[in-house]
């Protein structure tokens, strides 16, 4: 038998209040092995309070290659940012 | 893809490191990049990985509770440098398998100093000053190296790095300060670990082959030499604090250049321990081998385990 632990992806949140951020992969038998490597290998100094492991197969990418198609057209929509529009001086708070 | 467009996306390529943008794993690369990548970062892991042999040869006989903890949390934190690394490594379509492989069989190198021996307590002091003084000069700017994942790992790595250093020197600093043995326990360090941690920074930049297209990767933005002299230049004055003398006759402060002058280092001595002919090459290899091969029954249960959990979990939705 030869079967080796799969990887998996580690997310930190590193308080509360913010979101959870990528930090890194480890590899890990199961999803609890996952959580109590992940807090060795990340969280030695007090780096997070809560932490997410999901197996790295599970996570669909774009391509970089579709880049183009995928983002171009968002940068032409300059209707979609306040500065687009004009507005007299003397309208405050807006 | 013709050599016209590989040609192309070279170049476009090129223009973007040059620019200072990343390059992440999805990203089309030239071949020679991801090897070239891949044996720098895995060389590097391999380097932390094995350079926990010599310390953890002393944890259990650290002189105080203070000490053992500090050394069990940097030999810890050289752990986790080979793990951010190994997985950064992963990232470039190589496996853990295929890295460990490379390692055990001798195909894959690992910095030359960890096959010195360990044999008194002042070692310990001197490599956390010495090699882990040497590691964050060639470490600082990989921080800023064109590969994401590998910049990041070096990020983390760099936060960790100051207290290694600072709980040598201060081993240094106590037996320095402590009875006329103990001074020369610590003299007998820096005489040993002195030319080692000057060879870590790697050969001289007329010897080294992969400096000018590392330097435009950024996989290097200074050379070994200057390298060198940083590491010499910030070092001397410490050994000058602990009171104790750097084993090089031809050291001398250079008032003209603004640098010390150094004696002939023997290159012959890197090559032999690089070749596999250092004191403790062979010991190195066999303590990895064996944790390797000894702890398959171990992954292998956990991954049985794992699947067993698994298809209870599937048999009771159902
Ligand atoms: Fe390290
Ligand atoms: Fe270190």
């Amino acid at each position: 038998m030869k079967k080796n632990w799969p990887l998996w992806e580690v997310f930190v949140r590193s308080k509360n209040g913010l979101e959870h951020r990528h930090f890194g992969s480890l590899h890990a038998a199961d999803a609890e092995m996952a959580l109590e490597n992940a807090r060795d290998v990340y969280t030695r100094r007090n780096e997070g309070v809560s932490i997410w492991v999901v197996e790295s197969k599970y996570i669909t990418a774009s391509n970089p290659a579709d880049n183009g198609e995928l983002f171009e057209p968002a940068k032409d929509k300059v209707y979609r940012h306040p500065t687009f529009y004009n507005l007299p001086d003397e309208v405050k708070h807006m | 893809m013709s050599e016209k467009e590989i040609k192309n996306l070279e170049q476009i390529f090129e223009a973007r490191i040059e620019r200072d943008e990343k390059i992440e794993p999805k990203d089309w690369m030239p071949e020679k990049y991801r090897q070239t990548h891949i044996r720098q970062i895995s060389q590097h892991a391999h380097s932390e990985i094995v350079g926990m042999l010599p310390e953890g040869n002393w944890i259990t006989r650290a002189p105080s509770l203070r000490r053992k903890a500090a050394l069990l949390a940097k030999v810890q934190d050289e752990a986790g440098h080979g793990l951010y690394l190994y997985s950064a490594c992963e990232t470039l379509g190589v496996s853990r398998e295929e890295l460990y492989e490379q390692l055990h069989s001798g195909k894959a190198k690992y910095s030359s100093i960890f096959n010195y021996p360990t044999i008194t307590w002042a070692d310990i002091g001197a490599i956390g000053w010495l090699v882990d003084g040497a590691a964050i000069i060639n470490q600082v700017p990989l921080c800023n190296t064109s590969f994401g994942p590998y910049a990041r790992a070096m990020v983390r790595v760099c936060k960790e790095e100051s207290f290694h250093q600072r709980q040598g020197f201060e081993i240094m600093l106590t037996l320095c300060r402590g009875t006329e043995e103990q001074k020369a326990m610590a003299q007998d360090a820096l005489n040993r670990w002195w030319w080692p941690s000057l060879m870590m920074l790697g050969p001289t930049d007329a010897a080294s082959v992969h400096t000018e297209q590392s330097l435009k990767w950024k996989l290097k933005r200074k050379t070994n030499d200057e390298l060198r002299q940083q590491f010499i230049d910030q070092t001397v004055p410490q050994a000058d604090i602990l009171g104790i003398t750097v084993p090089d006759p031809d050291l001398k402060w250079n008032e003209e250049t603004g640098h010390y002058d150094f004696g002939e280092i023997d290159w012959d001595e890197f090559w032999q321990v690089v070749k596999g002919h250092g004191p403790c090459n062979k010991e190195r290899m066999k303590a990895r081998v064996d944790a390797w091969e000894n702890g398959a029954w171990v992954r292998d249960a956990a991954m049985a385990y794992a699947e067993k959990q698994q298809s209870k979990k599937v048999a009771k939705a159902s």
